[in-house]
């Protein structure tokens, strides 16, 4: 597994992927640090995260599409999968390599509390609140789009697909107001990513949404070890 | 040292392989030799634990790849059709990976070191796989099949591709390493396999056909011995003789050298030694025989002959 994680990360870095990532995510939280805290001499980062929720949404299928559908294309997963490696310790070396470049795009957070401290008294509560909202936020989409990587050979197909599934996600709670059935709209709203986040913007930590969002990730990452599975037994 | 039992594998309705069944001693160099499509991949994929059979089990050094995938693949070294490699990577950052991967337990820089000098890619230590000829890039992928001296080699097709020179080098590799492991190796060319095998193994659609050792393999499969002749003298006086010596079933001139001198094919049959016949045939006749060359059929006949006898048996 260490292997892995490693080498993702060489490869992240070497490759243009991770300054880009990181040159976007800094770019918008940026725009919306100055929007809503400086230009409303504000101490409440709440918004800022709020908004970055779609960021994340496009951003993380770029981290991901490369995890599986290249592996495959250009058959070096037979590497992997010849070697004592166990697929739980491929996907999960896959998996954490993605989630470390990701934190490391989310610190920027904790660059902007401080750079709040200078002028006024930031709430340490809310802010490390939401910065463990986005990160367990960030780990369930990345779970999800490790598992899209793991079904097609095209990165590209694996991007596209993966910012719909976002789009979708981040759209579940406009669709619980267009739906009238009752049911349907309770199942919408139990699995709105959004609701379950937003409770980390206002620095309400839940075991609720922790348990929600970890369960998604172990889901995604349990779906994506019998994918690779499968392919070994057609 | 690899024992392979009844092993199937099947694509939908498409049996790519049927029923093979083999050994492979310790120290044993054994060629795998097929068709393009004849199941060999599948097969070295199967043994390897990267695709499953349908049916059948694979030992290696007493373990089951099934039952026990950890420590059976911890024995294999593979080299894969296409190298496994990550263009992105220099040579040393990928041994290094393919090191950790898999668990290798031997001093690190050390142990790169002598595969590296072993398949001699030293100097490229520090070159971007991306960059190097599809040669080298082979080469990369055999010292990562050599990490942690597996006891079982396994290579799939390892000099297509190559020019003459490094299919040479290659192939001297190959039976280098025999003297310490156990190699399996497949190719569609049969000079290859001949050339570096102990034991060959013929496989046509998903079947094995053949199972020998190298030098008995043409032995076996011919029923006819060819002679073939260059004889100075009137032809119709030679062919006349060439017909009289018992045990001759057919005759043919090939061509004329010059205005005198021809050349002859004699076939006869696998009991019967004519050389002296002719030699005194011809001697009688006053026709001087310049040249004169037995052997037995040439691997290539057999080859196409088995592999095309598979095929109407299937159908």
């Amino acid at each position: 597994m260490g292997a892995i994680l490693k080498r993702e990360l060489g490869a992240y870095f070497s490759s243009a992927t991770a300054y880009v990532v990181m040159a976007v995510y800094f770019f918008f939280s940026g725009l919306f640090f100055n929007f809503y805290v400086f230009s409303q001499n504000s101490t409440n980062l709440t918004y800022v995260f709020n908004n970055m929720f779609y960021i994340i949404m496009f951003l993380i299928p770029i981290i991901t599409m490369k995890t599986f559908a290249e592996e495959k294309k250009q058959k070096s997963d037979q590497a992997l999968l010849t070697s004592p490696c166990s697929l739980t310790e491929i996907v999960l070396g896959k998996f954490l390599g993605a989630f470390v470049m990701y934190t490391l795009c989310t610190c920027i957070f904790l660059v902007y509390a401080i750079v709040i401290s200078f002028f006024a008294q930031p709430q340490w509560s809310v802010i490390l609140c939401t910065f463990l909202g986005t990160l367990l936020l960030g780990g369930s989409m990345i779970a999800i789009n490790v598992f899209i990587s793991v079904l097609t050979e095209s990165q590209v197909v694996a991007a596209v697909l993966g910012m719909g599934v976002g789009l979708i996600i981040s759209m579940m709670s406009y669709f619980v107001s267009l739906v009238s059935i009752e049911w349907i709209k309770t199942v919408l709203e139990k699995i709105s990513f959004m609701s379950y986040y937003e409770n980390f913007t206002y620095g309400i930590l839940s075991i609720t949404d922790v348990v929600f969002f970890l369960s998604v990730i172990a889901l995604f990452l349990f779906f994506t070890v019998r994918a690779l599975e499968k392919r070994r037994w057609s | 040292m690899v024992e392979v039992k009844n092993l199937t594998k099947c694509y939908g309705d498409i049996k790519a392989v049927d029923d093979i069944s083999f050994t492979v001693d310790t120290g044993e160099v054994l060629g795998f030799l097929g068709p393009n499509g004849a199941g060999k991949s599948t097969t070295m994929n199967i043994i390897t634990g990267y695709i499953s059979s349908t049916s059948g089990t694979v030992t290696v050094d007493g373990s089951e790849i099934l039952e026990n995938p950890k420590e059976t693949k911890k024995k294999i070294g593979y080299l894969p059709e296409i190298p496994p490699l990550y263009p992105d990577m220099t040579v040393r950052k990928y041994l290094e990976f393919m090191f950790d991967l898999k668990k290798v337990k031997l001093p690190k820089k050390e142990h790169i070191d002598e595969v590296m000098r072993l398949v001699q890619i030293s100097d490229k230590e520090s070159r971007i796989i991306k960059n190097l000829s599809k040669g080298y890039r082979q080469r990369v992928g055999f010292a990562q099949a050599l990490l942690g001296n597996p006891p079982v080699l396994i290579l799939d097709e390892p000099t297509v591709g190559l020019d003459p020179k490094q299919i040479i080098e290659i192939r001297k590799l190959i039976r280098g390493l025999g003297k310490k492991h156990t190699v399996i190796f497949s190719s569609h060319v049969l000079s290859e396999v001949s050339a570096t095998c102990d034991r060959v193994i013929v496989i046509s659609e998903g079947r094995i056909v053949a199972d020998a050792k190298t030098e008995e393999l043409s032995k076996s499969f011919a029923d006819v011995q060819k002679l073939s002749l260059t004889v100075e003298g009137g032809s119709s006086d030679v062919l006349n003789e060439i017909k009289k010596i018992p045990g001759v079933k057919k005759y043919v001139k090939l061509r004329d050298v010059s205005d005198k001198i021809a050349e002859y094919s004699i076939e006869y049959s696998n009991d019967a030694d004519i050389r002296r016949d002719v030699f005194s045939a011809m001697a009688r006749i006053g026709c001087p025989i310049l040249e004169m060359k037995s052997g037995n059929e040439s691997l290539e006949d057999m080859f196409l002959k088995l592999t095309q006898n598979a095929g109407k048996r299937g159908k």
